[in-house]
């Protein structure tokens, strides 16, 4: 099984969001980048499927230099290769930009495939997009928001999570897979794996070699505004005795907050 | 024209789907654009007058019996050959787990852009404005569209209803021509989880419980909370979810899910900077925790600082009281 994961560089979830007003971007300054939490299930199911079948898992990520320490961190977990795909645009929150990459780079370059994962949406821009995209460019099955996944021979069924239930759903290779949480338990790397990540070359593409064009990259939405969250105004807090409590909460939110 | 997709589950449409039309008419009147709607399906015809009560005057149905299952790449075909004939300014979906799965296949196959997931919408120079969450919540942008149709999912349970109107209106059908090959995945199995709960995203009251939940039997407390409360669903912190208590479904913050219900509730949740990003965004919030100084006192309209095993059975019968009144 030849086995593509496709991952991002993003702020670490503890990250407390600054805006740059004047050019409408997030301030870099100060945060700490990692590994996409849910790219960490899609290189973890890659690996698995390796040692259940065979095969080969490379990683790739599309971004600055920077990028390449995430990519060091999958080859840590135990993937066979990285290849970054250098790309200095920086966030422009348009799916379909980074969609056109990996499909370019998937018709041209990397052509031998079986399957190709991706976590379930990147943390920040929150899009959920990438995977469906490179899904129609490529025209192959998609199956996004897994939790469990069995490939066998060259058909695949997977559970995929959705409001209150999950659907199962079957799908023939090459395909798209997005991983969610509750697909596996991610490994942490061993020593043996971060030296062996470290001596381990990565190439890099260039979006040129990949045949692609500028103007294929044109950007297509336009950001208008970015702004913070609004500050919420500090409630009422109580420290009655809680059956106090409770009948005055109740009270406030059939009297004052109309909610019930 | 614009083109809302109707999303139907049990032989109704969705709550969200609705919404998603509500607030397409909404624009559609001020930019002096027509609203439809199209359902896909096999034998969904009848669900066309209930897009008619909630603005839209064309409803198109696109009948194939390959697509009375949900198929991706089979009803982004579908969708495609509708819309090279339509040719809508604007298209519209609630970003449920199907919108937000099949939209990007069919922006993709459109060649434009979608904007994921929005909380506002409004009419710019003629055009479409959306406002959009970064980071959960944590920051917000808004963008215009470059090029046409202009594509955008909508957050269930965050754009009103309209009044509905008479269920009058045009039913378009068409037999859509789709060869068996290009269904390439298809769901064949809806599990249901058990009890059916409802979706955190979905409802209109989220109760939630945190670590200071203790363990996995205490979250019965939360689900008898629930079975008084109307339309409410069960969450989770991060760290209930962690420890196994819970189900990762139930999980709100930003490595769960986003929600914004009328009401929701926090019990010994401390408030961690990714469970606030998910949740901030609800139009009321109350706490209870034992630490005073708890972060998720910081966003509550209403906190209790106390222990949640001595609040939550007088609670539920407050509640109760209030609510057979």
């Amino acid at each position: 099984m030849n086995l593509f994961v496709f991952v991002k560089r993003v702020p670490d979830t503890e990250s407390k969001i600054k805006i740059n007003h004047e050019t409408n971007s997030i301030i870099q300054e100060g945060l700490n980048f990692v590994l996409s939490p849910y790219d960490e299930y899609a290189v973890e199911e890659a690996l698995q499927i390796r040692e259940a079948k065979g095969g080969q898992v490379t990683v790739f990520s599309a971004g600055p230099d920077e990028t390449r320490t995430i990519l060091k961190k999958c080859l840590a977990m135990g993937a066979d290769e990285a290849v970054l795909i250098k790309d200095d645009a920086g966030e422009t929150y348009d799916a379909l930009r980074t969609a056109r990459i990996i499909s370019q780079a998937l018709k041209t370059k990397y052509t031998e495939f079986d399957l190709l994962l991706f976590g379930k949406q990147s943390v920040g821009a929150d899009s959920a997009q990438v995977p469906s995209m490179v899904a129609a460019m490529l025209d192959l099955p998609q199956v996004n928001v897994v939790t469990k996944l069995e490939i066998e021979g060259n058909s695949g069924t997977a559970l995929r999570e959705i409001e209150g239930a999950r659907e199962k759903a079957t799908f023939m290779l090459p395909a798209v897979i997005s991983a969610q949480k509750g697909l596996n338990e991610p490994r942490y790397e061993t020593l043996k794996g971060i030296m062996a990540a470290k001596r381990k070359e990565i190439p890099v593409v260039t979006l040129e070699e990949l045949g692609i064009q500028p103007e294929e990259l044109a950007v297509g939405l336009k950001l208008t505004k970015m702004e913070s969250p609004p500050v919420k105004e500090s409630g009422k807090i109580i420290e009655n005795e809680p059956g106090e409590a409770a009948k005055k909460l109740a009270e406030f939110l059939r009297q004052d907050a109309k909610v019930i | 024209m614009i083109l809302v997709y109707m999303e139907y589950r049990d032989g109704k449409i969705k709550k969200s789907a609705l919404e998603a039309l509500s607030e397409a008419r909404r624009r559609g009147d001020e930019m002096g654009m027509e609203t439809t709607a199209v359902l896909v399906g096999h034998g969904v015809d009848a669900l066309a007058p209930e897009a008619f009560r909630y603005g839209a005057s064309k409803v198109f149905v696109l009948e194939n019996a390959l697509l009375s299952h949900y198929s991706p790449s089979g009803y982004t075909q579908a969708l495609v050959s509708l819309i090279e004939e339509i040719k809508p300014e604007i298209i519209l979906f609630a970003a449920t787990s199907m919108g937000r799965d099949l939209s990007p296949r069919l922006a993709a196959e459109l060649g434009v852009s979608l904007a994921a997931d929005c909380i506002q919408t409004a009419t710019k120079d003629g055009k479409l404005e959306v406002k959009r969450p970064l980071f959960a919540g944590k920051a917000f942008a808004s963008f215009t569209f470059k090029a046409s149709p202009q594509m955008a999912s909508l957050r269930p349970n965050v754009f009103p209803l309209a009044e509905p109107v008479e269920d009058q209106g045009e039913t378009i059908k068409k037999e859509v021509v789709i060869p068996e090959d290009q269904v390439k995945d298809k769901v064949v199995e809806i599990l249901k989880a058990e009890g059916a709960e409802l979706d955190v995203t979905e409802a209109d009251i989220v109760v939630t419980g945190g670590r200071g939940m203790k363990g996995q039997e205490n979250f019965d407390l939360l689900r008898e909370l629930t079975s008084v409360l109307p339309n409410s669903a069960l969450g989770a912190s991060r760290s209930a979810v962690d420890a196994e208590w819970i189900d990762h479904q139930h999980q709100v913050g930003q490595t769960g899910k986003t929600v914004s219900p009328s009401l929701y509730m926090a019990f010994g949740v401390s408030g961690a900077i990714q469970h606030l990003a998910g949740m901030s965004s609800s139009k009321f919030i109350v706490a209870v925790n034992k630490d005073p100084d708890a972060p998720i006192f910081k966003v509550a309209d209403f906190g209790i600082v106390g222990d949640l095993f001595q609040v939550i059975p007088p609670l539920k019968e407050e509640l109760k009281k209030i609510l057979s009144e």
